[in-house]
């Protein structure tokens, strides 16, 4: 099972954003098992920030959870604002409070113009780049989240077993 | 397990407890059919679960998803009033897994249908089977590269 939509600089990304070694997560905000995943990757990223290029991308099981897509706009909209791994960690490591209140609580923290986020958050294009995101998920074989995918290939394995990867 | 370009055997199996569904009443439109081991069981939760997310993009392609285990029909109501499902399960609980053998998916030892998935075009033909190993989670991707190339046709 191979990426299908190529890695590009509509993506969110962190590290070294000219590593040889790319690995693309495809997270639900509210999902526990990405929540428990955030630890591990923000570890991971500080050991070897040098070595690697990490893109986030959506996957809202928004049937599921209540909050997984107004949690992903509001990331998109912080995204707008130079903010979004910002509001990413700032998501996931408050998960167990997730609601609309709390998002833009969480906006308000992070230090976002308030009034622009409330307009952006309405904006069709945030929702029709989640939409995207899903969609190359799903024809890239993401089957839950997380699903991580390491140079392209998807990664059957959690997100500990990544650090197997820069054993050398 | 039956291949492409056989002929998807027909059946009648309870989607509610108080309404019936026959594959043949879809004829004119596609049909997925996913069969699955068991209601509850996590992997198979996590796919219903995705193609939960999906069915808009099936609806695009104008076809029609039914998951089938050999759960009861009030097993089926339960799961599915619990997951928040927007799609049939079908009970192929009398005779026991009877649609999954005609199918050629029913595992005798475990009591079960195999995970397999079955995409049956306009005319009832199956187009593209694939069986998953239980423990896997297939995802939407074969689904929907059959349904592209059966637009294309």
């Amino acid at each position: 099972m191979s990426l299908k939509i190529p890695v590009s600089t509509t993506d969110h990304a962190q590290g070294n954003l000219n590593a040889d070694l790319v690995i693309v997560e495809y997270g639900d905000y509210q999902c526990s098992y990405c929540g428990a995943a955030y630890p591990v990757l923000k570890k991971l990223l500080k050991k070897f920030s040098g070595e690697v290029k990490f893109v986030f991308r959506n996957f809202p099981l928004s049937e599921m959870h209540e909050y997984a897509l107004p949690a992903a706009i509001a990331a998109e909209a912080a995204s707008l604002q130079d903010k979004f791994w910002e509001m990413h960690d700032a998501i996931y490591e408050n998960q167990q409070y997730l609601d609309d209140l709390y998002l833009f609580k969480m906006a308000e923290e992070i230090g976002l113009d308030m009034e622009k986020f409330k307009s952006d958050i309405q904006k069709e294009e945030l929702a029709n780049k989640i939409d995207a995101d899903f969609q190359g998920g799903v024809i890239s074989g993401v089957n839950g989240t997380p699903s991580f995918y390491v140079n392209g290939k998807k990664f059957d394995a959690g997100a500990e077993d990544l650090f197997k990867l820069f054993i050398k | 397990m039956l291949e492409k370009n056989t002929v998807a055997p027909d059946f009648t199996l309870f989607a509610t407890p108080d309404q019936k569904v026959t594959l043949s009443e879809f004829k004119g439109r596609n049909v997925i059919l996913a069969f699955y081991p068991a209601d509850w069981s996590p992997v198979c939760s996590d796919q219903m679960a995705l193609y939960n997310e999906m069915l808009k993009y099936f609806k695009k392609y104008d076809a029609e998803l039914f998951a089938i285990s050999v759960d009861s029909k009030w097993c089926h109501l339960a799961f599915s009033q619990s997951r928040n499902l927007h799609f049939p399960l079908l009970a192929d609980f009398e005779p026991k897994g009877g649609v999954a053998k005609k199918y050629d998916v029913y595992n005798e030892n475990e009591g079960q249908c195999n995970r397999a998935l079955f995409v049956i075009d306009k005319e009832g033909i199956i187009q593209w089977s694939y069986k998953s190993p239980t423990a896997v989670n297939p995802g939407a991707d074969g689904i929907l590269d059959t349904l592209e190339n059966l637009k294309i046709k």
